[in-house]
């Protein structure tokens, strides 16, 4: 068991594997992608309340879903590493910080825009938007505190418990601002709780929200790969390996 | 070998004689700097004072905002002395020497927490129904406003002390210590001026203060493990 | 009884730096043992490893012959660590900055009884024995870096604890000062303790001394 994880910690390893998996998560997510934004935007039947403009849930909804998951995935990562000191794990939360701020930033800005046709206004305090919103703050938090840190392994520590502090805390400000928000305003209209969404148009939804987690798994894999080579440029690995490429590019060029 | 005069001891816990000990010292050093004390208190009443000016002296109006206005002040004004909480004894040496004793470092950080809240969020929340008044806040929520401030701020103390000992190793913590720890803050806020705002609509208030009771004994249970682990963390930067 | 710490293969790593690898220790009661080594050779890192402060080391720490997790608090009961910071609060006297550390201890301090005034009595004996007596009250901020060095140094006496990890304990002393300091390792050693120093002072050649070099 514990050798098992140590190999499965260990960054050489892991870039070896993350090698032969990335191409495969790289095909799905171009594949579901594609075929989601396809199907989501042409071929599904406009909603008869909104229009056209309810497309736009093809986005907003994979991106509020992955923003939710990347924080869960950046803590479950931060613990893994404060326990077993599996260094990988810390490059990996230290790549997806970046990229669920970036996801947190998408969902409110198509949920802005959505807001447009919707509610005739760029900007609402609903409970869906706020929590975004504090979900954006929490990430930036974990940004800056990662980066203000002159020694990296103090960075990755503080990181990490900052990452799961805001883990217990997102459910908890989650229902608070739920509660909040129908004590203000009784929900007439929130964007995204349709009860009865007909196939043709949650069928597409379903395939974008595969896709976008696709993406997000190759793109921190290949991530990941690069903050390996980067932190561990000094190991003998690396440094045959980068060296081995140069071997091989100079018999190709002498060939 | 003669026998050695110095014994090996036996760790005798004594976590109350240390934790009394600590409660002691920070309130003694705290007391001696009163201006630390008051600076918070005067802050307070110095952003209270703003909004009339800078929105409008109707006393309509300032009622209806009131207790939101009251809640995100004394918010602020306790997380401007977190700061300070352990930034004294992280230079002169003294957080070693506490990483050091034999007792829980979790227990002790509660005792530090503890005179945080006793002399920035009880002195805040006594004051409340003060301002209260100056913003025209209804009658009938000012027992309720203090009630909710003390044992939110408690909550906030705890929280907020989670991103002091993150931060107490860098040198200019201030603002980062506001953007790590406001966002966890939201749902203490929401609750607390929630229920002054229950008070002045004349609903029942116990649901909301037993929600912030639930949220302090939350805090209490896991917060004190998450400063330790971040003191151990910033001790070593 | 006997104290004995011992290292095994300790590593440590920092940033991706490598103070020190391989590294076994056996520290035993009545030695004196001075880390030894150029600036940034992990000295500092490797006291605070063994006094259990700093946790990211690869290797075994053992106490007593027991892996150091599992006997924490023990070994904390008996460890007295001074740093490069004397760990005085400047608003408190030397009298209070010496209470708590010996409530830290489990010494009931405060309140009243006869167990009060013997803390008490203890705490102004160990401020005389530095050099401080007339300072009791004053408050630490207004003494100087060497007297609150001295106040620190003070615990020495006031706690009796086996092990002594000390760093730099000689810095802002004067000459008289790190005589009587230097005499005090020596009667620790003697007397079955241990001490664990890095110093750029140079100790007086004694059998009871011995160096281990990083770096």
């Amino acid at each position: 068991m514990w050798a098992f994880i140590h190999k499965l910690g260990s960054p050489k390893w892991f870039y070896g594997i993350s090698a032969k998996l990335q191409p495969w998560f790289w095909a799905a997510a171009v594949l579901l992608l594609v075929t989601g934004s396809l199907w989501g935007l042409a071929f599904a039947p406009a909603d008869y309340q909104q229009g056209n403009s309810f497309r736009i849930i093809y986005v907003h909804v994979p991106a509020a879903f992955l923003a939710q998951s990347i924080f869960i995935s950046m803590a479950v990562s931060g613990l893994v590493f404060m326990v077993w000191k599996i260094k990988v794990a810390d490059m990996a939360a230290a790549v997806m910080a970046p990229l669920g701020a970036a996801m947190t930033f998408v969902a409110l800005f198509s949920g802005a825009v959505w807001g447009v046709p919707t509610w005739g206004t760029w900007w609402m305090w609903d409970a869906r938007l706020t929590s975004m919103l504090i979900l954006l703050f929490l990430y930036l938090g974990v940004i800056a505190l990662r980066g203000a840190f002159t020694s990296r392994d103090s960075a990755s520590r503080a990181a990490s418990v900052l990452a799961m502090v805001g883990v217990i805390n997102i459910p908890i400000i989650k229902y608070s601002v739920d509660w909040w928000y129908t004590l203000h305003q009784p929900a007439s209209f929130t964007l995204t709780s349709r009860p009865t969404m007909p196939t043709e148009m949650w069928l597409p939804l379903v395939i974008m929200v595969l896709g976008f987690y696709s993406f997000f798994i190759a793109l921190t894999l290949m991530r990941t790969r690069s903050e390996i080579l980067r932190r561990e440029s000094s190991k003998r690995w690396v440094q045959e390996l980068v060296n081995g490429q140069v071997v091989n590019a100079q018999a190709e060029e002498t060939r | 070998m003669d026998a050695p005069s110095v014994p090996l001891l036996e760790h005798q816990g004594g976590l109350m004689i240390a934790v009394k000990a600590t409660l002691v010292r920070d309130l003694t050093l705290l007391l001696r700097r009163r201006g630390e004390v008051l600076n918070p208190l005067v802050f307070f009443a110095l952003v209270i004072t703003l909004f009339p000016i800078a929105i409008s002296p109707d006393p309509e109006l300032l009622a209806t905002i009131a207790p939101g206005l009251l809640w995100v002040a004394a918010l602020l004004a306790a997380l401007l002395s977190l700061d300070s909480l352990f930034r004294s004894d992280y230079d002169d040496g003294s957080l070693e020497q506490l990483l050091l004793a034999p007792q829980p470092l979790a227990a002790l950080s509660v005792a530090k927490v503890a005179v945080h809240w006793l002399l920035a969020g009880l002195p805040l929340a006594l004051m409340a129904p003060l301002l209260g008044i100056m913003l025209a806040l209804p009658a009938g929520s000012y027992a309720v406003l203090a009630l909710s401030l003390a044992l939110g701020t408690a909550s906030l103390s705890l929280i907020g002390a989670i991103g002091a000992a993150l931060t107490v190793g860098l040198a200019r913590g201030g603002v980062l210590l506001s953007l790590l720890v406001l966002p966890l803050y939201i749902p203490v806020l929401i609750f607390g001026a929630g229920a002054v705002q229950a008070a002045i609509l004349g609903d029942g208030v116990s649901a909301h203060l037993a929600i912030l009771g639930a949220l302090l004994a939350a805090s209490l249970m896991l917060a004190p493990w998450a400063i330790a682990a971040s003191l151990r963390i910033s001790i070593n930067g | 009884m006997s104290l004995c710490l011992q290292a095994r293969q300790l590593s440590c790593e920092r940033d991706d730096r490598s103070l020190f690898k391989g590294l076994d220790l056996d520290i035993r009661s009545g030695e004196i043992v001075r880390i030894e080594g150029p600036n940034g050779s992990g000295k500092t890192s490797l006291l605070k490893i063994l006094s259990g402060q700093l946790r990211d080391y690869e290797g075994e720490l053992f106490w007593n012959g027991a892996a150091m997790q599992s006997v924490r608090e023990h070994f904390l009961a008996n460890l007295l660590y001074l740093g490069h910071a004397p760990g005085i609060k400047s608003g408190l006297s030397p009298l209070e900055n010496l209470a708590w550390y010996q409530a830290l201890s489990g010494e009931s301090s405060g309140g009243q009884g006869s167990g009060a005034q013997e803390g008490e009595q203890q705490r102004l004996d160990a401020l005389e024995q530095v050099g401080l007596a007339g300072f009791e009250d004053v408050p630490a901020g207004q003494l100087s870096a060497g007297q609150q060095r001295r106040v620190a140094l003070a615990r020495l006496t006031l706690t009796p604890r086996a092990l002594w990890v000390l760093d730099e304990p000689f810095t802002a002393i004067d000459r008289h000062g790190v005589a009587a300091l230097e005499r005090q390792l020596i009667r620790h050693a003697q007397a079955g303790g241990c001490v664990l120093v890095t110093t750029h002072h140079e100790l007086a050649a004694s059998s009871l001394l011995r160096r281990i070099a990083l770096g």
